[in-house]
């Protein structure tokens, strides 16, 4: 199994470090035939504006809708953005790869970034408490209910699963912990064995609730 | 590294593989964020002009910095001059995203820095080499570019400097533990950040690259480098064509070790800035031996 890392800007070895710690192979992918060879796909954080103006001069928008239609995605804060629905603060293109609507930079500017614990839950309703690093981060402020909350800061929800992707406003490469890394690696493993597996929820109606 | 630290470097990860360009108004602001560059600098004139003008060159009138910050939705930075901290109070308060403590601006203290340390604001400064890259991020600084020779559009000095910075790198991780303390009493250095340079082979803070880059293939020669990022001062929004050359910039970052990419990158940009040659400036005018 490899893994790809969306190449084009951004935070990238921070990715790296952890899935090879994690015994992943990583690639950092660029092309459109680059990207159709892994079997998973972390869009990085860096600023998403830069993100998509290289996306469209390279003409990479279909190729990655292409991917998650069958594997998994993970967006990470800017990465995030691009996988919105709709995009807000300012408006801007994106690539529509989960029903959901994001604000960018929610929280402000970089004196108001912060680090703090977030609330996971599980199916039990038990918690638990993880670190998270939000760089003018943005929020997700309304999102389909095929949208699962996996976590959230004092009730914005900041780490979402839609099928095998997997969306973070905060950056888990930039704390110590490697568990979300593991997460999505073994949404990857699953995709690999079970190719159902993969991919969002096409099936599912993707327009966002107002 | 403390939770201040951790954010201020956080940001500096976000903007590797990025051109951050000089931009002196809004209208430039925007034209940058729309060719793509992950930040602007936002000042009154651009280092040519600085240095063409003259003159005592201080921090921007905010009300300046505000058009920028309220135009684009990306990084704004601003300048203050060496060691004048009330003009990087007076930053931090106008919620800029990052201070460049510059050299291009004209020194205020002889002697010392600002004390970074003291602000939420990351600071981004200037180095000629490894021992001023370890004293900048000693006083707090989460960012080090070269200084280059800024407003000449001549690569020389980024060249050296990035250089130098590497090498001298690369030096510390090949000599043994014994002989790290002479080293830093040689490169003027505190001990603890040359041992951990010695460790990891890499400068704690992200190293970007700046001064005199005035087209793409002056990009992927810093990058091929070992530059994680580039700062582009006079040498877009002083040539023929400074949307188009921004385009350029941004995409030569990307594809820097791609001469076939990087060759469809370079054709038509229309005339570079013109520049001066850094061996005819006279030892009085070279901004990169400010700064201590």
């Amino acid at each position: 199994m490899s893994l790809g890392i969306l190449a084009l800007q951004g935070a990238l070895q921070p990715h790296r470090q952890k899935l090879t710690a994690l015994g992943v192979d990583v690639v950092f992918v660029r092309t459109a035939g680059e990207i159709s060879a892994c079997d998973g796909l972390i869009l990085p954080g860096g600023e998403s504006s830069t993100l998509l103006n290289l996306i469209d001069h390279y003409r990479l928008r279909d190729p990655i809708v292409a991917f998650a239609a069958s594997r998994p995605v993970w967006g990470v804060c800017a990465g995030a953005i691009l996988m919105a629905e709709r995009v807000e603060n300012p408006s801007q293109e994106s690539l529509g790869l989960i029903p959901m609507t994001v604000r960018r930079n929610a929280y402000g500017r970089q004196n108001e970034s912060f680090i703090a614990p977030v609330v996971f839950r599980d199916a039990g309703s038990a918690k638990t408490e993880r670190e998270a690093v939000f760089i003018r981060a943005p929020s997700i402020i309304r999102f389909a209910s095929s949208v699962q909350v996996l976590a959230d800061h004092h009730g914005d929800p900041v780490a979402l699963r839609y099928g095998s992707h997997l969306v973070t406003t905060y950056h888990p490469e930039l704390s110590a912990s490697d568990e979300f890394h593991a997460l999505f690696v073994s949404l990857c493993r699953e995709a690999v064995t079970n190719p159902a597996s993969g991919g969002g929820r096409p099936d599912e109606v993707m327009a966002t609730p107002n | 590294m403390d939770e201040t630290l951790r954010l201020k470097v956080g940001l500096a990860e976000m903007l590797k593989g990025g051109v951050i360009m000089d931009v002196v108004t809004a209208d430039h602001a925007k034209i940058a964020e729309d060719a793509g560059a992950v930040a602007v600098m936002a000042l009154e004139r651009v280092p040519a002009d600085i240095r063409r003008e003259g003159g005592v060159a201080r921090m921007s009138d905010p009300i300046l910095i505000e058009g920028i910050m309220n135009t684009v939705s990306i990084p704004v930075m601003a300048k203050c001059r060496i060691g004048h901290f009330a003009e990087a109070q007076i930053l931090q308060a106008q919620g800029v995203d990052y201070i460049d403590e510059s050299e291009v601006l004209t020194p205020a203290d002889e002697e010392n820095h600002v004390d970074k340390h003291a602000f939420k604001t990351p600071f981004v400064c200037g180095a000629i080499n490894l021992g001023e890259a370890l004293r900048r991020i000693a006083e707090g600084a989460t960012m080090i570019r070269t200084k280059g020779e800024a407003g000449t559009g001549d690569v020389i000095e980024a060249v050296r400097h990035m250089r130098l910075i590497m090498r001298e790198i690369k030096t510390l991780t090949l000599i043994s533990d014994m002989e790290l303390m002479a080293e830093a009493k040689r490169l003027q250095a505190p001990y603890e950040l040359v041992r951990k340079v010695a460790q990891e082979g890499r400068l704690p803070v992200p190293n970007f690259a700046a001064g005199g880059l005035a087209t793409p293939a002056d990009a992927s020669l810093l990058m091929q480098l070992g530059a994680e990022a580039v700062f582009v001062g006079s040498g877009i929004f002083k040539s023929e064509d400074p949307a188009k050359r921004a385009q350029a910039f941004v995409k030569a970052v990307t594809f820097y070790d791609n001469p076939s990419e990087l060759l469809k990158i370079s054709k038509g940009l229309g005339t570079p800035m013109s520049g001066i040659a850094r061996n005819e400036l006279p030892q009085e005018q070279l901004l990169a031996s400010r700064g201590w």
